[in-house]
């Protein structure tokens, strides 16, 4: 499930703890980098993750790059419900489209009438 | 500064061959709910899925041992137009009252026995601000996996 991938990139600490740097605001490389304990290219590669896995975008502002949360992908969570909610409907659908059976005939007498 | 980050709703829609008395009466029956979306927690496996018709009405899953959870709670019921209900998920997947999210289900007539339905699943914040006290109160080595296997296994259930 594609939620996987956003609940897996979240699994590390670092990678996590960069994510959530980004709650208080869109911020660059260096922004990111200089209140933690690791290299910018290490920095660029866990954002690069969560990039794709759809739980950070980025922009180009002037001449840095910004990256923010991005409010479509945030939490695995959301991830699951956008696909739970495709196959409710899915199923909701066929339920409404199922054609309604037609009413039963009455049961048939087991034995026949003779003519006379 | 504390900025909480505005996360975007869950928007679907479907068309589907019936009236809006139909569609909404077919919605509100929850018979076609997948049963394998089922957050029982007394694991017993889903019969029924009932929304009560009338504000304030329980949303609620019936076990096969008889035994209901509580989903939510109709808070708008205007057939054959528009429900809303309140659903409380939280991010483990499990029922608490504290994380309250909304649905909204419109019904659109669209001409010979079409309707239009569009839903909305709404409030994630409320997700993000349970998520900030889970953070703080599971942020060790154990927490974050514990939660990954909770995830997993309540989506594979």
């Amino acid at each position: 499930m594609a939620y996987e991938i956003a609940l897996v990139a979240l699994a590390d600490p670092t990678r996590r703890h960069v994510f959530e740097q980004l709650r208080t605001g869109p911020k660059s490389v260096g922004g990111i980098a200089r209140d933690m304990p690791v290299s910018r290219p290490a920095v660029s590669q866990h954002l690069r993750v969560l990039k794709e896995a759809g739980l950070v975008r980025d922009e180009q502002d002037g001449a840095r790059r910004v990256y923010s949360i991005d409010p479509r992908g945030l939490g695995p969570l959301r991830r699951w419900l956008d696909q739970f909610w495709d196959q409710a409907l899915d199923a909701f659908k066929a339920e409404v489209d199922r054609p309604i059976p037609p009413l039963p005939s009455p049961p048939q007498s087991p034995r026949r009438r003779r003519r006379s | 500064m504390n900025r909480t980050i505005s996360i975007a709703p869950v928007l679907k829609d479907i068309d589907v061959n019936a009236p809006p008395a139909r569609a909404f009466e077919v919605f509100a029956g929850f018979r076609w709910w997948p049963k394998s979306h089922s957050i029982l927690e007394s694991k017993s496996p889903q019969v029924a899925v009932v929304i009560e018709p009338k504000v304030g009405g329980r949303w609620f899953e019936r076990g096969e041992d008889g035994s209901e959870c509580d989903w939510g709670k109709v808070l708008v019921w205007e057939p054959p137009k528009r429900m809303v209900m309140t659903w409380m998920l939280d991010s483990t997947f499990q029922i608490n009252p504290k994380v309250v999210t909304e649905i909204e289900v419109t019904f659109t007539a669209i001409g010979a026995g079409k309707t239009h339905v569009s839903l909305e699943h709404r409030l994630f914040d409320r997700y993000a601000e349970e998520g900030e006290k889970i953070r703080a109160a599971v942020d060790s080595p154990d927490g974050w996996p514990g939660i990954i296997k909770a995830f997993a296994e309540a989506a594979a259930a």
